[in-house]
């Protein structure tokens, strides 16, 4: 389990993180959203041990992060920001080095060693130097190392940073195969990755956790959130199917792209739609090409909560 | 201990995987061999020593052993693998620890391999072998504390650049302690025995004494002193600025 507690990291000039609170279990993943600069990495940090807080407490599988740094970081499985390694090292070298470290003796190291250099695909490059790989690979042999003990836990600063999109794909599923017995805290700036991958998303802003919800509650408070979504077949039908649909009394409003030839009508609070907007289609005669029900968009959500 | 050999080895594997100890080994052998040769007088003055040979080994190390140790911290900091190695189930000291041994390691290496110059020296006299070992491990001691020094400066700054100008002009202070080009800084408004203190802490001074034969615990204590106190700066530097 981690556990912080009004967790605080104060700069001379900047409050970085302020009075941070949560707790994650086994079986969560944690999706870490937020603005540049918001207190991701610093909160991220704080609980990997790098970063000292200035107030508060943090606790990892119950080992706190200050007074008992080596237990807590051995359930913890850490890639930091920007996956840095040692560069001039080779892949096999530098993995061998952290099982070391990690204390893993010989036969499951080996076993270990085999599953990570599979399970990302490592074994093209395993006798080159770091350096010299392309950016998906490093951000590959980072996650590497930090799953390579099969930690508890797992706290990941950008891990498809970097990835295209096969890669990131391979990512998550990794990510969610490990999910079920893991606690997994990821940082990403990807929307889509958090509806994807995570069950629960905390969104920072300016050091502060502003919402903490699941990815489904947060889209529910989006505008868009079962909005109706209509595109028409002929765009001279549009300023008549935009009147007729602002006339329904349970559409709050419409909003039109005219290029695109596309209505959405946004419901009154916890109205349905659907049901209206489809029968009155037909019964207008609209041409439709494409008509859908919207759940809500995260970004919108996202813009919203941390402007 | 397990992590500091961990640490030593990758650390030693990593200055191999670069030019660095090539070029480090080859120009440490030309330059103390040059200046024992040229500088040093080493056939015209007839004796059977190696006192021209360790003579100039301060300088050398002057400008080589920060040239070796302003990478250790500084670029763990502007890489980023500090962050890596310090959220690793590792202590600050053990890092610090593993990081100095290889580094040391490898200077006693290159140190050893001037062994032709001890060959040389045995084919075309019969020198004291005692003053010579003792001499060696002099130099080797003197490159222990110039190591931490290096260390200490490299864990101060991200810039490598900056660790080793740093570096150098530590140990340049250190090593002329006792000389006036130091103590005059002191002088005047100093009380005498803060003088004498600083005039102690001369590297140059315990490492000539050493080499002239007379391998004294207090000496060794000094090194072994130095070596301790800055090591233990490197850590203090690190824990309260890893981040930064």
């Amino acid at each position: 389990m981690i556990k912080t507690e009004h967790l605080c990291k104060r700069y001379p000039a900047v409050t970085a993180v302020e009075d941070v609170t949560f707790e994650v279990r086994p079986g969560e993943v944690l999706g870490f959203l937020g603005p540049n600069g918001a207190g991701k990495t610093t909160t991220m940090r704080m609980l990997a041990g790098f970063v000292t807080p200035t107030a508060g407490r943090a606790s990892i599988c119950g080992h706190d992060v200050e007074s008992a740094p080596l237990a807590a970081r051995q359930c913890l499985g850490y890639l930091p920001e920007g996956a840095p390694t040692y560069g001039e090292m080779r892949v096999a070298a530098f993995l061998e080095f952290i099982a070391e470290l990690r204390r893993l003796e010989p036969p499951r190291k080996r076993a270990r060693l085999d599953y990570v250099t599979e399970r990302l695909q490592l074994a093209s490059v395993l006798e080159r130097p770091i350096e010299t790989l392309s950016k998906g690979f490093r951000r590959r042999v980072g996650l590497a190392q930090a799953i390579i003990h099969d930690p508890p836990v797992l706290i990941l600063d950008e891990p498809t940073d970097g990835l295209d999109p096969n890669q990131k794909h391979e990512v998550r599923t990794l990510i969610e195969e490990m999910a079920r017995e893991k606690i997994i805290v990821i940082s990403t700036h990807i929307l889509e990755e958090v509806a994807a991958v995570c069950t629960r998303a905390i969104i920072i802003a300016r050091g502060r956790i502003v919402a903490d919800d699941t990815p489904l509650q947060l889209t529910t408070r989006s505008r868009y959130h079962n909005a109706v979504s209509l595109q028409l077949a002929h765009s001279e039908q549009l300023p008549a199917a935009r009147a007729a649909v602002a006339a329904l009394p349970s559409v709050a409003t419409v909003e039109v792209s005219e290029r695109e030839a596309r209505l959405t009508a946004l419901p009154r609070a916890g109205a349905m739609i659907l049901q209206e907007v489809a029968s009155l289609a037909a019964s207008q005669g609209l041409q439709l090409k494409e008509l859908h029900l919207e759940s809500g968009r995260l970004d919108e959500v996202f813009r919203t909560i941390t402007a | 201990m397990r992590n500091v050999a961990l640490i030593l080895r990758r650390e030693l594997a990593s200055y191999f995987a670069t030019p660095l100890a090539y070029v480090f080994i080859v120009i440490f052998l030309v330059l103390a061999n040059a200046f024992t040769f040229y500088v040093g007088d080493f056939y015209q003055r007839g004796q059977a020593d190696l006192r021209p040979f360790f003579l100039f080994h301060p300088w050398l190390y002057l400008f080589l052993i920060p040239a070796l140790t302003m990478k250790l911290w500084a670029e763990e900091r502007k890489s980023g693998s500090i962050e890596l190695l310090m959220t690793l189930p590792v202590t600050v000291w053990e890092a610090v620890l593993g990081k100095f041994l290889a580094a040391w390691l490898f200077t006693g290496l290159a140190l050893a391999l001037t062994f032709p110059i001890w060959i040389t020296v045995n084919y075309l006299g019969s020198p004291d072998n005692g003053v010579i070992l003792a001499s060696y491990l002099g130099s080797l001691l003197l490159a222990g504390g110039f190591l931490a020094i290096g260390s200490c400066m490299s864990a101060l700054t991200r810039n490598q650049v900056v660790a080793f100008i740093l570096g150098v002009a530590a140990c340049f202070v250190l090593l002329l302690a006792g000389y006036p080009l130091v103590l005059d800084a002191f002088r005047g408004w100093a009380p005498l025995t803060l003088l004498e203190a600083v005039a102690s802490l001369s590297l140059l001074t315990h490492f000539q004494s050493i080499t002239r034969g007379v391998l004294e615990a207090r000496d060794v204590l000094y090194f072994a002193m130095l070596i301790g106190f800055f090591l233990f700066a490197t850590t203090v530097a690190i824990d309260l600025r890893k981040a930064d």
